[in-house]
């Protein structure tokens, strides 16, 4: 989250409209006004809620197991039905929101601390350092995704955490490169030309210039690479590299419903969703966000 | 421009060797020995350093990593330790397939993507702005292994329509070949075609504002010749980026798709590799793969140039 | 990049096109659980990769349907009265898919390779044999070092499939990419993790029960995927279809399901003595760990996991095996019992326990409802999901205090027990070392009458299922289901095809 909020505060500087307001309560005019956008943040804030409350909320014990009571169909005792071990599935996907959102942010929030400062750096300064970050980003992002993240995990040792650390690792390189493409571009432009011929210093251009143009397509990146870091998340709990059992993730949990998809649907339906309803609520939330926070808009 | 296809060409060199280092040295982190995991049932001290010896893992890192390059340069990518055969020929093997399979989603993806991101972005805040979000948000928000087996359970169980998996080459029946690849281009192209469209309509979205197309509409040019002209021909730019990098990915990348529709291409055979820590195959296929994105985001980077003239310096 | 995608584009138009329209032929397709290693019998360590070889490559002996040896290639075999000399007799007028003769030289040549080739998997079954003889043309004699009983079991196996000595020479360990053999198929082509085909071979010895020309193996992994084929009609025959889709299977109407109880086991090796990760009370009180048996209830792990399709176990073999010890029935669960036996045993619960599972959802399945069980008797299982092959290199090291391991068994007892109990045996993981029970494992491998080797793992079960290193959990039941257009199809206990004598519709 921490990476949406951010750039609110800083956005308005670039731009030369005129600020009737501050720019902080201009986002949120903008953003007021776009009914999808509030949908979606009143679902993300009810996933993080869930996954807070989650003790409070869950029904039963989300490891309490219940051999009489295997892969049971939704029921006014069991909402989503049981797992393949009789645990509450509504109760598991409470307190899975937790495990798949700390992948989601966290990751993000390390792939945005370490790509958007160096893709910056490079696209500013060029050079032998931008040179230098290029190789090393080329040839990070050439090792695919998925096999970068696994090998980190498995150096690492299994567990969320590191499941974490390894996802976020694996995104960074495309956070520089996109940074470091739209400096380049935002470079070219006449009021950075300008800023630069009146004499501002590199840094205070980067900054107050070249940061908030930047931000709206990194924006709706980061809300992409959410999407993908959750799933990303799954993916390494199916090689057994993220969470352990017997807690829950909606990775681990798609993964043990694989073998019940024909006798015991549930089990992947609920997960499934919650992926998609959290994926989705932070994808529409990003493009209001991005809309809101482009400086040009009206 | 030539000397910048040169100098990019050079590049190509010092990105490759760290790629080659990476991964080499990613691999022989991981714990788990291929030589116990070849034996497998096994596995007895004998054959265990039998197979040690053979594949020279025994030797220090350095020097295996010196064999194994020095075999690259001169064209051999090793032996794959599980199925005795060389990286080449396996690579040879299941080029075709994913290249078959990534154009096919990759065609899926464009052919969706660019046309609703111009929409949504002309018709911005629109009902169609809208549908044309939640259609494309839905593709990026569903996993590909789900959408891929209920498309299996529909389509080839519940309908039987198609083939529930397998693959079948171009070249021996194009009409089964496209049965058996339909499916899971669909999986892999929604999914592409989202992230697509998003960016389409986020760069049209400044391109629509930006002070050529506020110019040539003052020149009362039409509305149309506009957007598709003007708006689109500069908002492209960063979809050419996307569009190749995601093409890398599509190589390598659709590991868990291939998986459930019994693909043999890239991803299966990288990741039974890496399961079997079969390292020569691993690497191999890293390496080519890296080779392909590198030369992907090199055409990107060009279009990249030829569509914003001023960076032509 | 472009010369490159096009030479393979053509490789492949040109591999595929050899292969295409064989319409009129019937071709039986077989779905695979996993992509097989290499297709040489002394190279080859996979079951996957077995169930090809029961096509292609004839052995010395089999097994009949209750687990009896039978010949195959040979006709007969004479042990002497020392049991130092094995002399087999083998079937005339036997050729190799070449057209060379399966004869005494051919398997003198083969054994050897399997004794002698750098690299080879059969060493290990093998070691007992000194030297091979050729005595006549259809008569070999193999000279052991010692009595070794398990030996003609071994020889139903890999050990005892015959390969043909001219395409072996010829294509040293590349033979698995192009095998000859004297089985009822001949090897035609294969696409690494797509398709493996074979052909019938006209001169099979037993030609006439050969009624399909063709096989094509598919290797397809997601097991849910599998059976879909099947239902749609894409494949014939699927292997390990799993527990929980037997109802879906039996209601489809045309499908047939063929179950047997597997050779192997599935349990969980406890580290008695392997580093520092034994000394801990688990691995160091016997009676820790019958607390940990007591608490597991084998036949609700079954319910709960595998639909009651499996078979509850505590021993190497299953109950329904000869080799069976009836003196150690299944322990029924008694949490009281446990946790008494932890109070005598002086531990502070809950008692914690590093227990690595190997990562597949059954496995985890399984671990899950065992770390529940545990903890009601004091347990604390804490479960470390690792892929397979970390798993092998943590359980060598002995960085586990317990770990799901899971056997695919052999004909022979020795086969499931002498490498894990044994001192220094490759697969005993957890170090279990005393001399007793070497002392009654050898005497079982001397011992030449059914009588005395079984009187001899007595003995051992007695010491091992007490203060052992192995806890034994169960045995699958493998499950093969065929489309009812196959008539004759009969389910060995290996779970391998065999298809000689079937027919397709």
């Amino acid at each position: 989250m921490s990476a949406a909020t951010e750039p609110a505060t800083v956005s308005g500087a670039g731009s030369h409209d005129h600020l009737v307001d501050s720019p902080r309560r201009r986002v949120w005019r903008r953003l007021k006004a776009r009914p999808a956008a509030l949908v979606a943040l009143c679902v993300v804030v009810v996933i993080v809620l869930a996954a807070l409350l989650a003790p409070l909320l869950a029904p039963y014990d989300p490891t309490q197991q219940s051999w009489t009571a295997v892969r049971q169909a939704p029921s006014w005792q069991h909402w989503f039905g049981t797992d393949e071990v009789g645990r509450d599935v509504f109760s598991r996907v409470l307190y899975g929101a937790r495990a798949s959102l700390a992948a989601g942010v966290v990751s993000i929030v390390i792939a945005v601390i370490f790509g958007v400062p160096l893709g910056l750096l490079a696209g500013y300064v060029g050079g032998w350092v931008d040179a230098a970050l290029s190789r090393l980003t080329d040839a990070m992002l050439a090792i695919p995704f998925l096999i970068l993240a696994i090998a980190l995990a498995a150096f690492l040792g299994p567990n969320l955490t590191n499941a974490m650390i390894a996802i976020g690792i694996s995104a960074t390189p495309i956070f520089i490169r996109l940074t470091r493409g739209q400096v380049l571009t935002v470079k070219a432009e006449d009021y950075v030309e300008a800023a630069r011929a009146v004499g501002n210093p590199g840094w205070r251009i980067a900054l107050r210039h070249i940061l908030p143009n930047v931000l709206p397509p990194l924006l709706v990146q980061v809300t992409l690479t959410i999407a993908a870091a959750v799933i990303a998340e799954a993916s390494l709990s199916f090689l057994g590299l993220g969470q352990q059992p017997p807690m829950p993730s909606w990775g681990s949990m798609l993964n043990s419903a694989q073998r019940f998809l024909s006798n015991a649907p549930w089990m992947a339906i609920y997960p499934g969703m919650a992926i998609f309803l959290t994926v989705l609520s932070f994808n529409v939330l990003g493009d209001g966000l991005r809309d809101a926070l482009d400086p040009r808009a009206k | 421009m030539f000397t910048l296809i040169g100098r990019r060409l050079v590049q190509l060199v010092p990105t490759l060797f760290l790629v080659s280092v990476l991964i080499f040295s990613l691999q022989h982190l991981l714990p788990g020995d291929p030589a116990l995991v070849m034996a497998g049932e096994e596995a007895t001290p004998e054959v265990v350093e039998q197979i040690r010896k053979r594949y020279n893992l025994d030797k220090p890192l350095p020097v295996q990593y010196v064999h194994w390059i020095g075999g690259v340069l001169q064209g051999d990518l090793g032996e794959s330790m599980r199925l005795r055969l060389p990286v080449g020929q396996l690579i040879l093997q299941k080029l075709p397939v994913t290249l078959q399979l990534a154009f096919m989603a990759m065609a899926i993806a464009l052919l969706i993507g660019i046309p609703a991101g111009v929409i949504s972005a002309v018709k911005r805040g629109t009902a169609t702005d809208h549908a044309v979000n939640v259609f494309a948000l839905a593709g990026i928000s569903t996993p590909n292994f789900w959408l891929g087996i209920m498309l299996i359970l529909l389509f080839a169980v519940k309908l039987g329509w198609l083939p529930a998996s397998g693959y079948v080459s171009p070249f021996v029946d194009v009409q089964r070949s496209l049965a058996t690849t339909i499916l899971p281009a669909i999986v892999l192209g929604t999914a592409i075609a989202g992230v697509i469209m998003r960016h389409m309509r986020s760069a049209m979205l400044q391109a629509l504002d930006s002070d050529y197309v506020r110019t040539a509409r003052a020149k009362g040019l039409h509305e149309r010749t506009v957007v598709w002209k003007h708006a689109v021909r500069n908002a492209i730019t960063p979809v050419i980026t996307l569009g190749a990098l995601e093409f890398g990915t599509l190589l390598s990348g659709a590991v868990l798709t291939e998986q459930i529709f019994s693909i043999p291409g890239f991803g299966k055979l990288i990741v039974d590799a890496v399961f079997n820590r079969d390292y020569a195959v691993v690497q191999g296929v890293v390496l080519i793969t890296a080779a392909t994105y590198i030369l992907m985001n090199l055409l990107a980077d060009l279009g990249y140039i030829l569509a914003n003239p001023r960076l032509r310096t | 990049m472009r010369h490159l995608t096009l030479a393979a584009a053509i490789a492949t138009a040109m591999l595929t096109a050899a292969t295409g329209g064989a319409a009129a032929q019937s071709t039986l397709r077989v779905g695979l659980a996993e992509d097989p290693d290499i297709l040489d019998p002394t190279l080859g360590r996979t079951y996957v990769g077995r169930i090809v070889f029961a096509s292609i490559c004839d052995k010395l002996f089999d097994i009949d349907a209750d687990l009896n040896i039978v010949p195959q290639l040979a006709l007969e075999h004479e042990t002497s009265e020392d049991g130092k000399t094995l002399t087999i007799r083998l079937r005339p007028d036997v050729k190799f898919h070449d057209g060379e003769p399966m004869d005494a030289e051919a398997v003198k040549y083969s054994l050897d390779r399997h004794r002698e080739m750098d690299g080879s998997f059969r060493r290990a079954e093998l070691t007992a044999v000194e030297s091979v003889e050729v005595v006549d043309d259809l008569t070999v004699q193999l000279n052991l070092s010692a009595p070794f009983a398990p030996l003609i079991a071994s020889l139903t196996d890999r050990s005892g499939m015959m390969v043909s000595p001219k395409a072996a020479e010829e294509l040293g360990d590349q033979f698995g990419n192009q095998p000859v053999c004297a089985g009822p198929y001949r090897f035609v082509e294969r696409v690494q993790q797509d398709h493996i085909t074979v052909e019938r071979f006209e001169e099979y010895w037993d030609a006439e029960n050969v009624h399909i020309d063709r096989i094509v193996y598919r290797p397809i992994e997601d097991s849910s995927v599998r059976l879909a084929n099947l239902q749609s009609g894409d494949l014939d025959l699927i292997e390990r279809a799993l527990a929980t889709d037997i109802s879906a299977i039996r209601e489809s109407g045309n499908l047939e399901l063929a179950i047997v109880t597997e050779l192997g086991y599935q349990g969980m090796t406890l580290n008695v003595g392997n580093g520092a990760a034994a000394e801990n009370p688990l691995g160091q009180d016997a009676r820790v760990r019958q607390a940990l048996n007591l608490s597991l209830d084998r036949e609700a792990i079954n319910q709960v996991v595998f639909n009651g399709e499996f078979f509850p176990g505590n021993q190497w073999v299953s109950p329904q095996n000869q080799w069976y010890q009836e003196s150690h029935p299944i322990p029924e669960r008694d949490v009281e019992r446990a946790r008494e036996l932890l109070e005598e045993a002086g531990v502070q619960t809950p008692v914690v326990v590093d227990f690595m599972v190997p990562n597949n959802p059954e496995t985890r399945q399984v671990a899950e409802v065992i770390q529940a069980m545990a903890s009601e008797a004091g347990f604390d299982m804490q479960i470390r999901v690792v892929e397979f092959a970390t798993g092998l290199s943590e359980a060598e090291a002995g960085r586990f205090q317990a770990f799901m391991l899971a056997w695919s068994g052999r004909p022979d007892p020795d086969g499931n027990i002498y490498s894990f109990a044994s001192t220094g045996g490759p697969l005993n993981y957890g170090r279990y070392s005393t001399e007793t029970a070497d002392a009654a494992l050898n005497e079982a491998r001397t011992a030449t009458t059914f009588e005395d080797r079984k009187a001899a793992y007595a003995k051992f079960a007695d010491e091992w299922l007490t203060e052992g290193s192995v806890l034994y959990l169960y045995h699958r039941a493998m499950l093969i289901a065929h489309t009812d257009r196959l008539e004759g199809y009969e389910q060995r206990p290996d779970g391998l095809v065999r298809v000689v004598g079937v027919t397709l519709e």
